[in-house]
């Protein structure tokens, strides 16, 4: 018997526009733009904010915000869950996001294939999982938990790694095709971070994305990465969203939107944060490659 | 251990082996790239600190502030997600740390910046209205038996140092030279729009404030910050208070008949 999940999107109907991100490019919100942002309300499809910058209890963020949602469609994007933790969630943690959800009611919510927490600590990174079958079904609990608690359908993000486990028995395209089947999440598509784990990896991130769910897809995420090299000097990408988007992973949103047809798109920058005319200019070039996507399907659809 | 409990005791000991059963592609030693891992948790959490204690860092150097953050860092992780809080054990690991004693107020400029930092995110409130004092002055009578809350923001320092007068010269108010640190203030902290305002309090105000927090009625409180300073003035401090929206609500205790 195959059990539906109850936050499997229904496929007959039109969802209200309220429940969806619209079909552009975003960004990042960072306080520092925060007044450009409300002087000049810049002409972008959604903001995103890290859920756990705003679970505090009011003062500046809040009321700037509270403002730009006035204006903007807004994505949550959570970084402290800790979905893969091997220990229970932080039901504290689901009730604070809940809380926010409802205060913001955002288009999205959504978090990482990772874990953060071990032993009552918090590591402030996204940390690596081994790819088996014990870890499958511990990642889909806590999914299936946060989808009941917070009565909503979760998007869920591939990670940029660095190092894989002797333990796995499943490629991450398979494990995470498994979770989205089984959970009835959607997919946050990193484009970069599958661009950074392919080389990482010495694999092909084209046949990464073209194995993956891609129907689940709700939102793809681009930034920028620094590059190292690992102890026998090949390349070695890190995930710095510190940088402009690379050529290369330009390329590769290219390909994933030929795959996938027009994609809301965040445009990720974290660290060496530039003005907000810069980060806007990667939005209008993201903005241009989904309208190519849209006529190219058209033609297609002729 | 299973595997994360000894992936995340490795994050933190820098001398620890890298754990098993991790693979690469070429088999390069994984230790170089377990190592990214280590150093994102050690300097992202470095970073947070150094975004909560600018002037902290500006007194000891960058070099010194993160090596100091650093040894925090790894003898006390986060416990919560929530970075907002993170730094409020470093006034007092700083006061432990032999080689930051040659400057002595360190720690308590620390505390003001956490001070600051906490006043930045805290509840919001409408600070007390030009209607609601005249109301209350209407029944002289009845003031002493008012009772007065402070701001939800509102934060109050006691230190044997000029710690605002350090502070606001690194707000380029003032000249760092013309500053004695070892002269005694009593910082107040309070964000009563959307900027937090850092004040020097005159001998006597960190009683009447810490006197109305405690529930003391404003008589009460008022009698206390005069028994430690004779000198004390309270309209000067109330007037003051009210100028920077360091007061929230008066009420009178319910009156049974």
């Amino acid at each position: 018997m195959t059990m539906q999940s109850p936050f499997t999107p229904s496929t007959s109907g039109t969802p209200a526009c309220s429940d969806h991100l619209p079909v552009r490019a975003g960004l990042g919100l960072k306080p520092q733009h925060f007044t450009e942002i409300l002087a000049t309300c810049p002409d972008l499809g959604f903001f995103e904010i890290h859920a756990e910058n705003y679970l505090v209890a009011g003062g500046p963020f809040h009321h700037a915000l509270r403002r730009i949602r006035d204006h903007y469609p807004l994505s949550i994007h959570g970084v402290g869950l800790s979905i893969g933790a091997d220990g229970p969630l932080d039901v504290a943690h689901l009730d604070r996001l809940a809380a926010l959800l409802d205060r913001y009611q955002p288009q999205s919510f959504s978090e990482h294939l990772a874990w953060s927490t071990h032993g009552g600590l918090f590591f402030n990174d996204l940390l690596p999982l081994p790819y088996e079958l014990s870890t499958l079904n511990r990642v889909c609990d806590h999914i299936d938990q946060t989808q009941e608690h917070l009565q909503r359908r979760i998007l869920l993000e591939n990670p940029a790694t660095y190092l894989e486990f002797a333990a796995s028995t499943l490629d991450e395209a398979t494990f995470i095709t498994e979770i989205i089947r089984r959970t009835g999440c959607g997919l946050l598509l990193d484009v970069n971070n599958a661009y950074i784990s392919g080389v990482n990896h010495h694999r092909d991130p084209q046949a990464y994305i073209a194995a993956l769910p891609l129907a689940a897809v709700e939102e793809i995420h681009l930034a920028g990465f620094a590059e190292d090299l690992d102890a026998a000097g090949a390349p070695l990408l890190i995930d710095t969203h510190g940088a402009p988007i690379a050529a290369t992973v330009w390329e590769l949103y290219a390909f994933t939107l030929d795959r996938l047809g027009p994609t809301p798109t965040l445009i990720e920058r974290d660290n060496n944060i530039p003005s907000l005319a810069v980060l806007i200019a990667e939005a209008r070039y993201a903005e241009e490659l989904i309208r190519q996507s849209q006529r190219d399907q058209t033609e297609v659809a002729a | 251990m299973n595997d994360q409990a000894l992936f995340a005791a490795a994050l933190l000991d820098p001398d620890a082996p890298c754990p098993d059963g991790l693979t690469t592609w070429n088999g390069s030693d994984p230790a170089r790239r377990f190592a990214v891992y280590r150093n994102n948790v050690i300097v992202s959490l470095i970073d947070a600190l150094a975004d909560t204690f600018p002037v902290t860092l500006e007194l000891v150097g960058e070099a010194f502030f993160r090596a100091m953050a650093g040894i925090f860092v790894r003898r006390t992780p986060p416990r919560s997600t929530l970075l907002v809080d993170y730094g409020s054990g470093l006034p007092t690991f700083i006061e432990r740390f032999e080689p930051a004693h040659p400057v002595p107020y360190l720690a308590d400029v620390a505390r003001l910046e956490m001070l600051r930092v906490r006043a930045f995110h805290a509840a919001d409130a409408d600070p007390l209205t030009l209607d609601q004092i005249a109301q209350a002055l209407t029944d002289p009578e009845r003031l002493p038996a008012l009772r007065v809350t402070p701001h939800p923001s509102l934060g109050i320092l006691s230190s044997r140092y000029a710690v605002v007068a350090l502070w606001a010269a690194h707000q380029g108010l003032g000249a760092l030279s013309d500053v004695d640190p070892y002269c005694p203030e009593t910082a107040l902290v309070v964000r009563a729009g959307l900027e937090v305002q850092v004040i020097a309090l005159p001998p006597g105000g960190d009683t009447l404030i810490t006197g109305f927090a405690t529930g003391l009625t404003l008589g009460e409180a008022a009698a206390q910050a005069t028994a430690s300073h004779e000198d004390f003035d309270l309209t000067a401090h109330l007037t003051r208070l009210l100028r920077f929206g360091a007061l929230s609500s008066l009420s009178l205790p319910t009156e049974i008949c």
